[in-house]
């Protein structure tokens, strides 16, 4: 056997032992490849119930209440509603919010829906730049502002551009910082 | 005014650095002795040029020249003035000013010290870097100067975003730039050896140290940030798999590969294509980084540049620069003849293995990097490769690697025999394993698997780097910096496993409501919430928290955390403060006001974190010590390469294993 071919069989030894590893470990953890839903796609029954995923939106006005728990006074207890301007849903969350986490900013969350249409999060994350708005969340409010004003009759891509150009009544200057976030037709496949 | 001349010293730069690229190929192509004369000088000329255009926007900096618009978005009056020339690389334009000044120290570097080398491959190393520059300066001027005026002038800036203001983070970027563009050094190299068709040996010992300075750059950088997002981002976390930590760690995975190829080549002259590959390899993803950082094709948490056009520049000159690396690649590597073979478990076959699991280790995280983009492209919808997927995948190459880590320190060039150092070895394994036990049963309580492995593979390590020093003291040999580097960058790694393992097997965080007089107890810390007052700082107001920490009815620390408020940006940032310790970190976080005195916080306990950036610490300096061995600052490199891949034979190496023939340097290709 040539040195070369030696080599050449080692390295194969070595990257077929990784790669089935690396399979079987990306497998055994596909529960945390999160899919991403929005408040519309969760109350057209799209969101499943048995998995985490993450949900992203604008923060409600008002929404959010901040207290300890009654039964355990350790316990943080913050509510607040994630809305994309069709559709609500409300989130519970038992953890410090982050510093940029404010009414009127969009914000992602990680956790699971519980039977009573409650987002239970265990993460929540909203970014460390003030213009900032999570790709996702841009994309869905842009589809959202989309469908109000062209009443969804407008082909999906020039109704959004025309979002993303500065006439949506609120977050507009947000959006127009978002980069390039494309509207897809942001339906995940489970 | 000074504005204006930064920006035309900086058109000259590029003109200057043009030149150097120019004559420095051109030059050794025609093999014209004159042209290639000019790239030095253009070297000098474009250095001072480039440290005019920084100087000048320094100045604009601290002189609160706001009708300066990257000033005027990026600095404030009230900022103190440490932090407005950092803040100069605060953002996408000052930061490539910074890339481009750090280029121009490299290359200034490489010509002071390439003068011993034969004149058509220094020029054409030059050359290529000229090109880079080349590259870098037309993306600044062209879509991103630092030196535009704002009309009218500002009243005041808007601020350098407040998680920025932080002595870590001011020197953090450049020295990640160091190393990103140190890697151009490297890559440079590569290219003018592909293009003399010729690659030695001695081409090996000339890249080694321009690749480990470069190296070590990197690791304190990603050490820097690490222990920065650590503090002060308030989650107590040391990494994150963000985008941008991938962004530098993938190009510090393929430099790791990269030294340790090199150190097979210029021993044995084998591994030649794949050095080569590994050197594109690694500039390539320095590129990378720079593109998914400043494009915001990938938003996260430390992007603060977005702009598409900027991107498509970026990425043309990736394709460019990638493409044409590999272009020259697969005409020539096919040309590369390595002599000689190797052994199973010899040294050659560890440092396969090595490059093999950090090869794939890199293309683990650059796939859950590029997953989320490439789902959204194909439309199958919208993922986040969360923090235990990358755990989970990247553990799967470097567990192997950890663990083969002490035999192959040890194993002979050439031959597959262990015998000479195989005892002790066992035995450092038996003390590794019973500590290992020790500490995770003993200490912390319970052993799982990983922590259990981790703990052992790091102490193996540990000991066993030092194996080789100690032998070589006894018998009364030199210790030669290449040795006493690699012991020390190993030892590192060593202190860096124990520290992950401790961390992540054993850390415990409390997210939990206090009223003023309340207490809560994690692993057996009793954290006492005593008071809150208002505080006042240069340009924020804040929130301090006094908690008091005892154990076992002993106070063990004073920990006062604020919740600042940015009176420029009116940006909240929570100031975690920490009780720091070699065996355990102690960290409060302040989170809300819930009312009534009472507030959300967040507290840690996190066991043996120290170590995590000890480890890349010393890593960093095995880094500097392996770079100034003395082989690689002989003066005549060719007369001297005989003796230098004949080094006094080390411990548990036969010296027969080297026979002279393995040394004499293999011309592959006839020159142009």
């Amino acid at each position: 056997m040539t040195p070369r071919r030696k080599r050449l069989l080692i390295v194969l030894g070595i990257l077929g032992g990784v790669g089935a590893s690396v399979a079987l470990a990306v497998m055994a953890s596909r529960e945390n490849v999160m899919f991403y839903f929005d408040p519309s796609q969760i109350a057209a029954g799209q969101a499943p119930h048995d998995k985490r995923f993450r949900v992203g939106g604008m923060v409600v006005k008002g929404s959010v209440v901040k207290t300890s728990s009654q039964v355990h006074p350790d316990e943080i207890d913050v509510r607040f509603v994630l809305s994309d301007f069709q559709h609500e849903v409300p989130v519970k969350y038992s953890g410090v919010l982050p510093d940029l986490f404010r009414e009127g900013q969009g914000v992602i969350a990680h956790g699971q829906l519980d039977a009573n249409g409650t987002f239970l999060a265990d993460e929540v994350l909203a970014k460390h730049d003030e213009k900032y708005m999570p790709p996702e969340v841009a994309g869905s409010l842009k589809k959202q502002h989309a469908g109000v004003m062209s009443g969804g009759a407008a082909p999906k891509s020039t109704a959004a551009e025309s979002a993303a150009a500065g006439s949506a009544p609120m977050g507009a200057a947000q959006m127009n910082a978002v980069p390039t976030a494309p509207v897809s037709s942001n339906v995940p496949t489970t | 005014m000074i504005p204006e001349l930064g920006q035309f010293a900086l058109i000259l730069a590029l003109l200057l650095s043009l030149a150097q690229a120019f004559f420095g190929l051109a030059g050794a192509w025609r093999n014209d002795a004159g042209w290639m004369m000019v790239a030095r000088p253009a070297v000098t000329g474009q250095f001072v040029f480039v440290v005019l255009a920084f100087a000048a926007l320094v100045y604009a900096f601290v002189s609160n020249d706001f009708s300066v618009n990257y000033v005027a978005t990026n600095s404030n009056s009230q900022l103190p003035l440490f932090f407005r020339v950092a803040a100069l690389w605060g953002a996408h334009e000052g930061s490539l000013l910074l890339w481009i000044l750090i280029l121009s120290i490299w290359t200034l570097a490489v010509a002071a010290l390439s003068r011993q080398l034969p004149l058509t491959f220094s020029s054409r190393v030059l050359g290529i870097m000229g090109l880079i520059s080349t590259g870098f300066m037309l993306f600044t001027l062209w879509t991103s100067s630092p030196f535009l005026r704002l009309m009218p002038a500002a009243r005041d800036g808007a601020d350098l975003n407040p998680i920025l203001q932080d002595f870590a983070l001011a020197i953090h970027p450049p020295m990640l730039y160091t190393g990103y563009v140190g890697f151009s050094v490297a890559f440079a190299f590569a290219c003018a050896a592909m293009l003399e068709g010729k690659l030695d040996q001695t081409w090996a010992k000339w890249t080694r140290p321009w690749t480990l300075a470069a190296w070590l750059f990197q690791t304190a950088g990603i050490a820097l940030g690490s222990w920065w997002a650590y503090y002060e981002l308030g989650w107590g976390g040391w990494w994150f798999w963000d985008p941008v930590e991938n962004a530098s760690f993938m190009p510090w995975l393929a430099g790791t590969a990269l030294i340790h190829s090199l150190a097979v080549t210029e021993r044995r002259g084998i591994f030649k294509s794949w050095t080569l590959l590994l050197a594109i390899f690694a500039f390539s993803l320095s590129l990378v980084g720079t593109f998914l950082v400043r494009s915001g094709v990938l938003v996260s948490v430390h992007s603060f540049a977005t702009d598409p056009t900027r991107g498509f520049y970026i990425l043309g000159f990736l394709l460019a620069t990638v493409g044409g690396s590999l272009a020259l690649y697969a005409w020539r590597a096919p040309k590369l003849y390595s002599p000689g073979g190797f052994e199973l478990w010899s040294r050659e076959f560890f440092l396969l293995v090595n490059n093999v699991l950090l090869a794939v280790a890199a293309a683990l995280v650059l796939w859950g990097t590029l997953a989320p983009l490439i789902y959204e492209m194909l439309n199958i919808g919208k993922i986040s490769v969360g923090p235990p997927v990358f755990t989970l995948m990247f553990l799967v190459p470097m567990v192997p690697l950890i663990l083969f880590l002490a035999p192959g320190m040890h194993a002979a060039w050439k031959r597959g025999r262990l015998t000479a150092v195989a005892k002790p070895l066992w035995a450092l394994l038996g003390l590794a394993v019973a500590l290992g036990l020790l500490i995770t049963l003993g200490i912390y309580g319970r052993a799982n698997w990983l922590g259990l492995v981790g703990f052992i593979a790091g102490l193996w390590i540990l000991f066993s780097s030092l194996l080789e020093p100690i032998q070589r003291w006894r018998a009364g040999h030199r210790i030669t910096g290449g040795v006493a580097g690699m012991a020390l960058a190993h030892f590192g790694i060593g202190l860096f496993a124990i520290g992950v393992s401790g961390v992540q097997n054993y850390k415990i965080e409390k997210d939990v409501a206090l009223k003023p007089g309340s207490t809560f107890t994690i692993n057996g810390y009793t954290f006492r919430y005593v008071d809150a007052k208002p505080v006042e700082g240069p340009n924020y107001d804040a929130i301090q928290m006094h908690v008091e920490v005892s154990r076992n009815g002993r106070v063990v620390a004073q920990l006062d955390p604020q919740k600042r408020r940015y009176r420029t940006r009116q940006m909240d940032m929570s100031e975690s403060a920490i009780d720091v310790g070699w065996g355990r970190d102690l960290l409060v976080a302040m989170g809300d006001d819930l009312g009534q005195g009472a507030w959300s916080m967040r507290l840690q306990y996190k066991p043996l974190i120290r170590l995590i950036w000890l480890g890349a610490l010393v890593m960093a300096v095995g880094g500097v010590v392996a770079a100034s061995d003395r082989r690689y600052r002989r003066r005549e490199p060719h007369r001297e390469l005989e003796r230098g891949a004949h080094p006094e034979p080390r411990p548990g190496e036969s010296s027969p294993a080297q026979p002279a023939g393995a040394v004499q340097t293999v011309p592959v290709a006839e020159n142009g």
